[in-house]
């Protein structure tokens, strides 16, 4: 039972911390630092499904994010769709799309995998540039009556903010719920020996199209949010390749494999990135650091900061996992 | 229908120069199994190479090409024993992100250095003139260049002691290191030789459009496209497929807008990929 372990209510009072801090205090400029924590914590978690439990690196998983800030905002601002139905309707939508391709791309193993991920991130994007009802290159504008539904843009950012910290909390719990079942086991020996699993009678084929279309739920929901609280979108910012693998940064920082890794990964990069960019000496220096620091974790830590915790204290294990 | 063709003579032209970058992508991945994601960085880092020497010696831009594959060739070996020797046999994951940090990490120090905003090598060599188009001498040169390497590449590979290691190495290591080559030696020389290349297309390509110092992503997605096409680590196909690329992008320009291009082109990748994964020359060789 997943409401058994211990990481489900740390996640659970991690999560009602995001909430209430900035709630209390009023304070505006830290949700604003926290929104983007948070995103990186979806987006380095729902990686973790297909990187760090199944196996394959998908360069490409900022399309879940930026496509379903397309669907999610043209819904909501061209057809005036309530925020959430349009949020949960741009879920079900590139979730749907992933599978397909999952399908078709998910055949390829390995370092080709890598690569088919790249190209439909491309495509996707070139796609996008020129699809005239998302207004090609220039993107959409949220217009500010949109905002009127939840109660004027003011309210609506608190609601949006609400929003996004509990696609975060779901994420984790997501991956959570994964780890511990017969489903996560599969991925594992997926993970460890596609061969030998499929051997042993785990379905690779359907498995991994599951979690690639799964990892591509809620960053699709947080996308649209997202997108929607920022009032615009265009293709270069919503499919940019850099995000993607400033994700795998994460994910790598963290400790791929672990719901913890994930999480802590996301918060300190995402923290990390907006002190380096904020800060005037070392702003266009960020992207050295940051190459820096990922080069010493895969050279001389791979297993990330959990790993190492893993390794310093055997029993951490039992509760962050 | 000449217009068409004159496109088309052009796409070829610019075609090839993909096509050199796309041999040291393929070169890496072939020897290494690495995908090389400093590919970019690289052409860059050749695009300013050739700038800043131009900058430093007024003379015929084709002859700074020499310095700058020098430079590559020291610089890929310096980036080998960095990044990409120590991950060589782990998880495709660990090659990806190493290669991938260095690229941030050169592309980051070259924000600082030269900004985003665009730069030109202002030399230009006298074009063809046929009918109603002219070829621009620059596009002309920068082909014949292109060729010019890649052949000097072929002949190095299938010609020399070093070279025939190197195909060795790429057929089967193990085997390879039984016959007294050392794997190490070889695998830094065909990293530098494929830095080398991407370094020689930049400058190619800082001869014929402007450039900034993110340009180099285009040209490794170009590469990467190429690559495929050609199978990976087959770089005598590469230069084919870049060439056929060129082809492809000349004869749509007249057609479609250019936004749509790269829509084609990642199309073909994908399919490609899954449905031809040894790429449009036929069967892999390994």
């Amino acid at each position: 039972m997943i409401l058994r372990r211990p990481f489900f209510w740390l996640v659970l009072l991690a999560s009602a911390l995001f909430v209430f801090i900035p709630l209390r205090s009023n304070n505006v400029l830290l949700r604003e630092d926290l929104i983007l924590v948070a995103v990186a914590i979806i987006l380095a978690s729902n990686l973790n499904l297909m990187i760090g439990y199944t196996g394959y690196v998908n360069f490409g998983n900022i399309i879940f994010f930026g496509l379903g800030g397309y669907v999610g905002l043209y819904l909501a601002t061209v057809r005036g769709w309530n925020l959430m139905l349009a949020a949960v309707v741009a879920g079900v939508a590139v979730s749907l799309f992933a599978l397909l391709f999952g399908l078709a791309i998910l055949r390829l193993r390995g370092a080709y995998f890598a690569l088919a991920t790249i190209g439909v991130l491309e495509a996707v994007q070139a796609f996008v540039s020129n699809f005239n009802p998302w207004g090609r290159a220039t993107g959409m504008y949220v217009s500010f009556s949109a905002y009127q539904p939840l109660g004027g843009a003011m309210r609506a950012l608190w609601i949006t903010y609400y929003l996004i910290i509990a696609v975060m909390a779901l994420s984790l719990i997501l991956s959570l719920a994964i780890k511990n079942s017969k489903f996560g086991l599969g991925l594992f020996a997926i993970r460890e020996d596609e061969d030998a699993a499929v051997v042993l009678g785990v379905n690779a084929t359907v498995y991994k199209a599951i979690i690639y279309s799964v990892s591509a739920f809620l960053p699709a929901i947080a996308g649209t949010l997202m997108f929607y609280k920022n009032g615009m979108i265009d293709p270069s910012i919503a499919f940019e390749l850099t995000l993607s693998i400033e994700a795998i940064v994460m994910l790598m920082l963290g400790g791929q494999g672990t719901v913890m890794g994930a999480a802590l990964g996301g918060g300190l990069y995402e923290t990390l990135r907006s002190y380096l960019l904020t800060s005037p000496k070392l702003s266009s220096f960020h992207l050295v650091i940051a190459g820096g620091l990922l080069l010493l974790v895969v050279l001389f830590a791979p297993g990330g900061l959990i790993g190492w915790l893993y390794r310093l204290a055997p029993r951490a294990r039992k509760v962050i996992e | 229908m000449s217009g068409i063709l004159a496109s088309m003579i052009d796409g070829l032209l610019v075609g090839s120069v993909y096509g050199l970058a796309a041999m040291g992508l393929s070169l890496i991945w072939g020897v290494m199994n690495v995908i090389n994601l400093t590919h970019g960085a690289m052409i860059a880092l050749g695009m300013f190479g050739m700038y800043l020497l131009f900058g430093l010696v007024t003379t015929n831009a084709y002859l700074l090409l020499l310095p700058v594959i020098a430079a590559g060739l020291v610089l890929g070996i310096v980036v080998y024993w960095m990044a990409v020797h120590w991950v060589i046999g782990r998880s495709e994951l660990m090659s990806l992100l190493s290669t991938f940090a260095v690229n941030m990490m050169v592309i980051g120090i070259g924000t600082t250095l030269f900004s985003t905003s665009p730069y030109n090598v202002n030399f230009s060599l006298p074009g063809i003139t046929i009918g109603a188009y002219t070829f621009t001498g620059n596009h002309i040169a920068a082909a014949v260049s292109a060729v010019v390497i890649a052949l000097a590449l072929q002949l190095f590979l299938y010609r020399t002691r070093p070279g025939k290691a190197i195909r060795a190495v790429a057929d089967n290591r193990e085997a390879a290191e039984l016959m007294g080559i050392s794997s190490t030696a070889v695998l830094t020389i065909a990293f530098g030789i494929g830095i080398a290349l991407a370094t020689a297309s930049g400058a190619l390509v800082s001869t014929m459009f402007p450039f900034t110092i993110l340009s180099g992503g285009a040209y490794e997605l170009k590469s990467f496209v190429v690559t495929v096409l050609a199978g990976l680590g087959k770089p005598a196909g590469a230069l084919l497929a870049g060439v056929l690329l060129g082809l492809l992008e000349g004869a749509l320009t007249p057609f479609i807008a250019v936004s749509w291009i790269p829509l084609i082109e990642f199309g073909l990748f994908v399919v490609v990929l899954v449905a031809l994964p040894h790429g449009i020359f036929g069967r892999a060789t390994a």
